[in-house]
């Protein structure tokens, strides 16, 4: 199984989202990430999602899509160059011996710390995948107590056309 | 000139030239069912339950051609026109059904009837739709109709709550429904027509897999011209059963797990399928990975979600079956050379004919030959689903589209005597027959009363053999003989000539060989709805078989 990154447009109107879960939970498809919000054009909304499949099932999974009523479009990212971000939020506990040391370490990854706390710091970070499975590496050592993020968003790259 | 929900949704329906509505009223269609007191058109025909309301609908449709529609309130109404909206939608058959819902400010709030009808039928419909303003109803009913329609048809849904009944606007119907992210394909590319013409040039053991949507598109006259032009056999599924004539010397009949020993193995030989209008179901398939090893596929299909799906495709063709065919045949150059592939195929039609026992007991398979030869093959057959149906997929001819209405794809026990009705009010001028068990007849017994009142005359064969009788089979077969709950003692209980009597049709018990013919003929010339109860053999089963997961060619009853 590998990873494929959709772009998905759709109606934005109520009961869109739930039909495409639906889609997914009965065709035993695995959704890895979800992010919707609305696009340019209000009367669209934009579902990113990452999906774990192989090809035969993603041929499915794209066809599927593209029979709902509701789905406008439904682009494979992983066909094209594309740039794709996703925002974590870390809270890392800290004591006194600590605090420095995880401060140190979000210095150096470009990364933000937006809260402190008695035991905790929150950190976000912003980037791909890689750069977000780097930050919570290094920061996992010092003990993260939470993780949210929020799946990737990606879009199309025009730099190598 | 402004109207009020109900009015809306009535005037919109006649404008799409709706011609009957099956269905049962409740608490949340009352505007509607007001709206439609002393009305001329459309007929409606209440039925005893709202399954049966669907199954009639879908009837209705399969036999005309045209979308069947039915009502039901919230909650309850709503939830048990369920199986029968799933039902449709397994077999890519148009419908619109409209459910009554509970007010637009008490949704979610677990009111008095209330279901979540657009969740519940989410993953059973082709679209479906809560209409919460009044201004955008006559817009979404024309936008049910094209959904339902057109491309691979299927069920829509529209969830009305009473409110919107009831609130008025102006009334203006739509001339066309234009959804930006909804244009099936119809036109295939020329260039995969071409590819598939030229495979059929080089083949020499070609098969035609012909499944329903090549009734849905009206496509016959294209295939059986492109099957006698070019010398091709052809084999149909369930749902394609009267697309090619069964009388036509290049028919096959079915394939799949009850089909002939020669279909099963035309399809294992072949070196090219063309499947049309059909989706490789796991019963007609078998083991996927043994099916038709050496054989290149070409598939015509409307869905582009069915090709490639079970089997890989090697020329896919997206478009209308009709559309295809017709580009096909023009394409086509030259003949291919067949002439052994069906001398081939003939010798296993003499070894292995379609046979059962033929001696002095009252056997389910001469009772259908016997309808056949009563009606000469012009009648139109629906059927429950187990033994009963894949006999009269078996045992009856049929040699017209749109005449064998059965669920193939969900195999709904109860629907085949709605479904006649409904087939019967869109057919009036045909014998409808449907072909019944003891265990099925008694899922929708509840609408003999619509039959009877409604005077729609349909017949009913019940091959009684007081055992779900293909359950039995694979108990038999499969669990040692463990009949465990499949007998039914329904010979005796109930008493379907006495209930048929009770309802006013007229109930006829055959016990012997002998006494088919006459029963069948005195049926078909009574003015009413008859139950024919025919005590058949217990243990009879249907053959060839193929085991679940085995290659299609490894038959139970096949080739030795």
């Amino acid at each position: 199984m590998e990873k494929f990154t959709l772009s998905v447009l759709v109606e934005n109107k109520f009961g869109v989202l739930a039909r495409v879960a639906g889609l997914f939970s009965a065709r035993g498809f695995n959704i890895n990430s979800l992010a919707v919000a609305e696009t340019e054009d209000p009367s669209v909304s934009r579902i990113i999602m990452v999906v774990d499949a192989n090809e035969k099932i993603l041929e499915q999974i794209k066809k599927q899509l593209n029979k709902l009523i509701d789905v406008v479009k439904v682009i494979d990212l992983t066909e094209k160059d594309y740039i794709d971000r996703e925002l974590v939020l870390v809270k890392v506990k800290v004591d006194t011996k600590t605090r420095d040391k995880v401060i140190q370490a979000v210095d150096s990854l470009d990364a933000k710390v937006v809260d402190m706390g008695k035991g905790s710091i929150t950190i976000e970070e912003v980037g791909d995948t890689k750069k977000i499975n780097a930050t919570l590496e290094l920061l996992g050592p010092f003990g993260i107590s939470e993780i949210v993020r929020t799946g990737r968003i990606a879009i199309q790259a025009d730099s190598k056309e | 000139m402004k109207k009020n929900g109900a009015q809306i949704a009535l005037e919109s329906l006649r404008r799409e030239g709706v011609k009957v509505i099956f269905g049962y009223p409740g608490g949340s269609v009352l505007p509607f069912f007001d709206a439609m007191y002393e009305m001329k058109e459309p007929r409606f025909i209440l039925t005893r339950h709202e399954q049966g309301a669907a199954h009639a609908a879908d009837g209705y449709a399969r036999a005309t051609g045209k979308v069947g529609v039915c009502v039901a309130t919230s909650g309850p109404g709503a939830t048990n026109l369920v199986t029968g909206i799933a039902t449709a939608h397994m077999d890519s058959v148009p419908m619109v059904a409209i459910t009554g819902q509970v007010k637009t400010f008490l949704i979610g709030n677990d009111a008095f009837q209330e279901a979540d009808v657009t969740g519940i039928t989410r993953p059973i419909t082709k679209h479906n739709f809560l209409v919460k303003d009044v201004k955008e109803l006559a817009q979404t009913i024309k936008e049910a109709f094209h959904i339902a329609r057109t491309g691979r048809p299927g069920p829509v849904v529209i969830d009305l709550p009473v409110d919107v009944q009831m609130a008025s606007c102006d009334f203006h119907y739509p001339k066309e429904a234009n959804i930006r992210s909804y244009k099936p394909t119809l036109e295939s590319h020329k260039g995969q027509i071409k590819r598939i013409a030229k495979a059929i040039e080089k083949s020499e053991k070609p098969v035609l897999y012909v499944g329903g949507g090549v009734i849905i598109s009206g496509a016959s006259h294209e295939l059986t011209e492109l099957a006698k032009k070019y010398h091709i056999p052809v084999t149909t599924t369930l749902l394609g059963m009267g697309a090619f004539p069964d009388t036509d010397e290049l028919s096959l009949g079915m394939l799949g797990m009850h089909g002939t020993v020669y279909a099963n193995h035309a399809i294992q030989e072949s070196d090219l399928i063309i499947a049309v209008g059909a989706r490789f179901d796991d019963r007609v398939t078998g083991k996927l990975d043994e099916f038709a090893p050496h054989a290149k596929i070409a598939h015509i299909d409307i869905d582009p979600s069915s090709v490639s799906k079970n089997v890989t495709v090697d020329i896919p063709c997206i478009g209308d079956a009709k559309h295809a065919l017709h580009g096909l045949i023009r394409a086509l150059k030259k003949k291919p050379d067949t002439e052994k592939w069906l001398k081939k195929i003939n010798e296993w039609k003499k070894k292995a004919p379609m046979k059962y026992k033929d001696d002095n007991k009252l056997r389910p398979q001469y009772v259908l030959e016997e309808i056949y030869r009563a009606t000469k093959g012009d009648a139109i057959i629906t059927t429950e689903v187990g033994q009963n149906q894949m006999w009269a997929a078996q045992y009856y001819k049929y040699t017209k589209p749109r005449t064998f209405l059965s669920s193939g794809g969900l195999g709904t026990m109860g629907y085949g005597f709605p479904a006649a009705i409904g087939a019967k009010v869109g057919k009036p001028e045909k014998t409808v027959f449907d072909i019944a068990g003891d265990g099925s007849i008694q899922m929708n017994i509840q609408e003999l009363a619509t039959a009877v009142l409604e005077k729609v005359h349909v017949k009913i064969a019940v091959l009684n053999n007081c055992y779900l009788g293909m359950v039995r089979q694979w108990q038999e077969l499969f669990y040692k003989k463990r009949y465990s709950y499949t007998y039914l003692s329904t010979c005796s209980c109930p008493d379907l000539v006495k209930l048929a009597e009770s309802y006013g049709a007229v109930g006829i018990r055959v016990t012997k060989k002998k006494d088919v013919r006459k029963a069948i003929e005195k049926a078909i010339k009574i003015e009413n709805t008859v139950i024919i109860d025919f005590t058949v053999e217990e243990e009879e089963n249907v053959m060839p078989m193929v085991p679940a997961g085995q290659a299609i060619n490894r038959m139970i009853g096949g080739m030795a």
